[in-house]
């Protein structure tokens, strides 16, 4: 089903006219994004199995699969790619005037790569749309970007590929366990789900996975390409990039690293967790200090992906929920935050805040769009942002209290940076005296900003029909990763072992939290 | 046939007598008549692939010294599929740079025949011939362009290296005999398979010397100093058709000695196979990103995918095996299309091979820097493209064969890979042009050539499945 649309998309991205590709691209991308709302009418959100599957042998001497569905995790995460992928559209009507045809074909073919990423439920199918998505990405940096835009581009695709190559040696030795295992190959993940696989492989293959995907978030020390990357790229691309591209990191973590490898999983979150804090922490610092309000957005998101990585690693319902809610909020409104800044920008050639001032009287509709997706942003109630942080704040503190306080700093610095941000470029005197004549929001800038602020407010005042079908996925997941400390200890109560298993059991008995194995 | 003893050398044949056929022409042919000759190679070429079709499964053997097993045969159709399109992007080529035709085709087939034999003997001496034969033609092409400084230095600097290692070859096929009394791959294994090193250290010598030759010849480091110089003084289309119908030729006939006769001493071997492999992938790789000539660039990086295939070498499973195999196919096939971009946008004053001559070609010609991105794309291994499926293959060889560290060295140098491949995009779709470009009118056979190339690489990217079946039935017959 969904599949035809990606086939679609892919072939229809060619014509003639640069308003008829305009017109084509904005059409194709509703459609797409109208199936998407229809998977999700067609979804059952009482499930937590993957649904609307589809199967077709792809290599199989392999076991490699053509295997696509979606459950509770990537059911709103797709929705949310067809959601922004019109917003992108329409974000570059007037900004893009080279290459048009190239340009849609891209996002387009983005989009398809996004959805893939989404749906795969074969990991050999995922790393396939994980890789195939950046090419994409770096060509629309790279030629439709600002000044610095090769060196952005190259750098995007350089690290992430490198975090990736990585996942791509572990996604080859689970294939290779579960042929030990059980004598064929297979990249199905629910297959790999059932492997009993060594604390010690685990803990490698986690890493592998780990740092692909937390440079994918990005999480502190890994984000120095998230700032270049965004500020260079057009406005379409930087809505995309913040909007879906960030979420398939934590979407990765959420689906594969931490459910694969439940042990090392539990071994590694209070680290993951404490980069998480410090990612929370530092994105706001940096972003307060940042002269360029593109900078500041890119900053902002490093620090409320930490939240995202933060409820992850708190592994219970209301953490891991919170963050799938984040992962969307964030997506809503980090993606209109970048959608307003291109305007301004493509208004003003210039994204530094100290070349605005007193907005508010020139283009006063502009203002209060801004407004009310800069007060979702900084988690207001009644807005999308407040329901993920609540939740992943009460995830954490029935985790580990500690982890709060930071969290909670960061939230009250998020504020500061962008009412402070908001206040410099709209209130205030009129400092330049080409501020004066900005033309207020266009149609086609009204089509993109309106269903944003409808979304970030729906998402706020009805949060359960977001939550809802998440639920059972969730918390099927957080069983699995709660109940591995039983079953860590049945799997070396097998005679082989015995010393690990006194050891262990030695070591279960003096501290609650698990403690790994691998650690000698 | 006449006789079955005929059968497996009839791919051969079929492409000698094309190669004759040429060389009857350029004699008999009217000053300045520019004839249809590589249309005569072509149909040759047809005849071997056909040959080589109704000969799958067959397990023909001729003279004892030739093997048409599926081993052989699958080689010979990618050398087939080579040579095709080096003919095919050569029709544009030759005629600008003022090659002579008859004498051109003839060389080419020749080389091929030499290739076609490597890929599908099973006995040293017939090997070495081969070895010859091909090394000869590709010498002559190197510098085929005589009045060219570059060419006649990169020939004879060529010739001379693979001399050397023709002598280091010989000098390890006598060894082998000296012990094993026989230069027949069988019945050499059946003698190593009753020894061990430390009975007979000469085994050690003999199995060096042979790693040697063929190390030279698939330019593994360190014996790959001549690679750059070669790739760059030659035409184009000759360095895409070195790069890959070479390579390929000998690794077939590598893969075929030290995974059949000297599988016993794999124990042995595998180790200093492996430090090759390592070195080659890391010093193709990073030699290649200081590279600012096209040529030179891609000279290194096919050092470096020739450290990827040695990985699968090394592996040495039956999954390391077929995936030689379908690598090979993917990588000569994807380096022969950009190589032909390469050539085609040269100019019969200049090559235009610097990589700043690549500024802005997006804005003149879409349509070549199209295909040559995903040319590069493959090279680098993105998916959905052939060289994605290939390297996934060669590493999943590795790692089910436990050797995580290669497998390491290999995904982060083709990261590295990745970097120069994309500075190559960068200057075509980002950069201005600088110049005016010429503007190349590139003829239907070469585009033909490039378009079936692109869909092939795309065809192995997407639905691999048929080709590697086809290369695990290649290697159930002989190892």
């Amino acid at each position: 089903m969904a599949g035809a649309v990606l086939v679609l998309l892919i072939g229809n991205a060619d014509g003639r006219r640069t308003s008829f590709i305009r017109w084509l691209t904005l059409v194709i991308s509703v459609a797409a994004f109208v199936v998407t709302l229809a998977i999700w009418a067609a979804f059952d959100p009482g499930s937590p199995e993957f649904q609307l599957v589809e199967r077709h042998a792809w290599i199989p001497a392999f076991g490699i699969d053509y295997y696509i569905g979606v459950d509770g995790i990537s059911l709103l995460l797709i929705v949310l790619t067809g959601f922004l992928t019109p917003v992108a559209v329409l974000s570059s009507w007037i900004g893009i005037e080279r290459k048009v045809k190239e340009f849609c074909a891209f996002l387009l073919l983005l989009e398809a790569a996004m959805i893939g990423v989404f749906l795969s439920i074969d990991l050999f199918l995922f790393y396939v749309f994980w890789d195939a998505m950046l090419v994409p990405m770096y060509f629309l940096i790279g030629i439709w970007g600002y000044d610095q835009r090769i060196y952005a581009a190259i750098k995007f695709m350089l690290y992430t590929m490198a975090g990736s190559v990585l996942m791509l040696i572990a996604i080859l030795g689970l294939a290779y366990l579960h042929n030990a295992a059980t004598g064929t190959y297979s990249f199905d993940l629910l297959k790999l789900y059932t492997l009993d696989i060594a604390p010690r492989t685990q803990f490698w293959f986690f890493l592998a996975f780990a740092v692909a995907f937390a440079i994918k978030v990005p999480l502190f020390p890994f984000h120095t390409w998230l700032p270049d990357a965004h500020v260079q790229a057009p406005t379409a691309g930087s809505v995309i990039l913040a909007g879906v591209l960030l979420k398939m990191g934590t979407y990765g973590l959420v689906r594969f690293a931490f459910p694969l490898f439940p042990l090392a999983a539990h071994y590694f979150a209070p680290w993951i967790a404490v980069l998480a804090v410090v990612g929370i922490i530092y994105g706001a610092l940096v972003a307060m200090v940042q002269p360029d309000m593109k900078k500041l957005v890119a900053y902002s998101s490093v620090s409320h992906l930490g939240f995202v990585v933060l409820g992850i690693c708190a592994m219970n319902v209301n953490g891991v929920q919170g963050a799938m809610y984040q992962m969307l909020a964030h997506g809503v409104s980090t993606g209109g935050l970048f959608l307003i800044v291109g305007m301004l920008s493509d208004r003003r050639h210039t994204r530094l805040i100290s070349e605005f001032g007193g907005l508010k009287a020139v283009v006063p509709r502009l203002t209060a769009a801004f407004m009310i997706i800069t007060l979702a942003s900084i988690g207001l109630p009644g807005l999308n942002g407040f329901v993920g942080e609540f939740l992943i704040m009460l995830g954490a503190f029935r985790w580990d209290p500690r982890y709060v306080v930071g969290a909670g700093l960061g939230v009250i610095l998020s504020a500061v940076y962008m009412l402070w941000m908001f206040q410099r470029v709209y209130y205030g005197k009129v400092t330049h005296a080409e501020n004066s004549r900005l033309p207020d929001l266009l149609p086609h800038e009204w089509s993109s900003v309106v269903p944003l602020c409808v979304v970030a407010l729906l998402m706020g005042v009805f949060p359960t029909v977001f939550l809802r079908p998440t639920e059972p996925a969730v918390t099927r997941i957080v069983d699995r990763l709660q109940n591995t400390q039983t079953l860590r200890v049945e799997r070396f109560a097998r005679p082989e072992r015995p010393e690990r298993l006194e050891r262990i059991v030695e070591r279960s008995d003096r501290s609650e939290r698990p403690e790994r194995s691998e650690r000698r | 046939m006449i006789s079955p003893a005929f059968d497996a050398i009839v791919p051969m044949l079929s492409v000698t007598l094309a190669a004759l056929a040429c060389m009857a022409w350029e004699a008999f042919r009217d000053p300045g008549e520019r004839g249809p000759v590589g249309g005569l190679g072509i149909v040759g070429l047809i005849g071997a692939a056909v040959s080589a079709a109704v000969l799958w499964n067959g397990n023909t053997a001729s003279f004892g010294v030739i093997s048409g097993d599926n081993f052989g045969l699958f080689v010979t159709l990618v050398l087939v599929a080579v040579g095709i399109l080096t003919i095919m992007f050569s029709s544009q080529v030759i005629h600008r740079d003022g090659i002579p035709a008859g004498e051109y085709y003839t060389l080419i087939l020749f080389a091929l025949v030499g290739m076609i034999m490597m890929a599908t003997a099973n006995d040293l001496l017939v090997i070495f011939i081969a070895l010859e034969v091909l090394s000869l033609a590709v010498y002559v092409l190197t510098g085929i362009r005589r009045e060219d400084p570059r060419a006649t230095e990169a020939a004879f600097k060529y010739f001379l290296l693979g001399a050397f290692s023709s002598a280091f070859f010989l000098y390890g096929i006598a060894f082998t005999f000296g012990l094993a009394g026989s230069t027949h791959l069988d019945r050499i294994g059946s003698y190593l398979a009753a020894q061990s090193l430390s009975d007979n250290p000469l085994i050690l010598v003999a199995l060096g010397l042979l790693l040697v030759g063929f190390a030279f010849k698939i330019s593994a480091v360190p014996f790959h100093m001549w690679t750059p110089d070669a790739y760059e003084g030659a035409p184009a289309i000759v360095t895409g058709f070195m790069s890959t119908g070479v390579k390929a030729a000998a690794f077939a006939a590598f893969a075929r000695v030290f995974l059949s006769s000297f599988e016993p001493f794999s124990a042995d071997w595998a180790p200093i196979v492996w430090v090759i492999a390592a070195a080659t992938m890391i010093l193709g790789t990073v030699v290649g990103v200081a590279q600012t000539n096209l040529k030179r660039m891609l000279a290194y990086s096919s050092i470096a995918h020739g450290g990827y295939l040695l990985v699968g070498l090394v592996a040495a499973n039956e999954v390391g095996k077929a995936a030689i195999l379908f690598y090979l196919a993917a990588y000569a096939i994807t380096n022969l299309a950009a190589f032909g971009v390469i050539a085609l946008l040269g100019a019969r004053d200049r090559d235009n091979d610097e990589l700043r001559d690549y500024a802005g070609l997006w804005y003149s010609h879409p349509g070549l820097s199209a295909l040559m991105t995903v040319c590069l794309l493959s090279l680098g291994g993105l998916p959905p493209t052939a060289g994605f499926i290939g390297k996934w293959y060669i590493f999943s060889a590795a790692v089910s064969a436990n050797y995580y560290g290669l497998a390491i060295i290999g995904v982060l140098t083709s990261v590295i890979s990745v970097f120069f491949y994309l500075r190559v995009v960068v200057m075509m779709y980002m950069q201005e042009p600088g110049t005016e470009p010429p503007r190349i009118q590139v003829n239907a056979v070469s585009m033909t050539a490039l378009t079936v190339a692109i869909a092939a690489i795309f065809y192995l990217g997407i639905l691999p499945t048929q080709v590697l079946n086809l290369a695990s039935q290649s290697i159930a017959t002989i190892f």
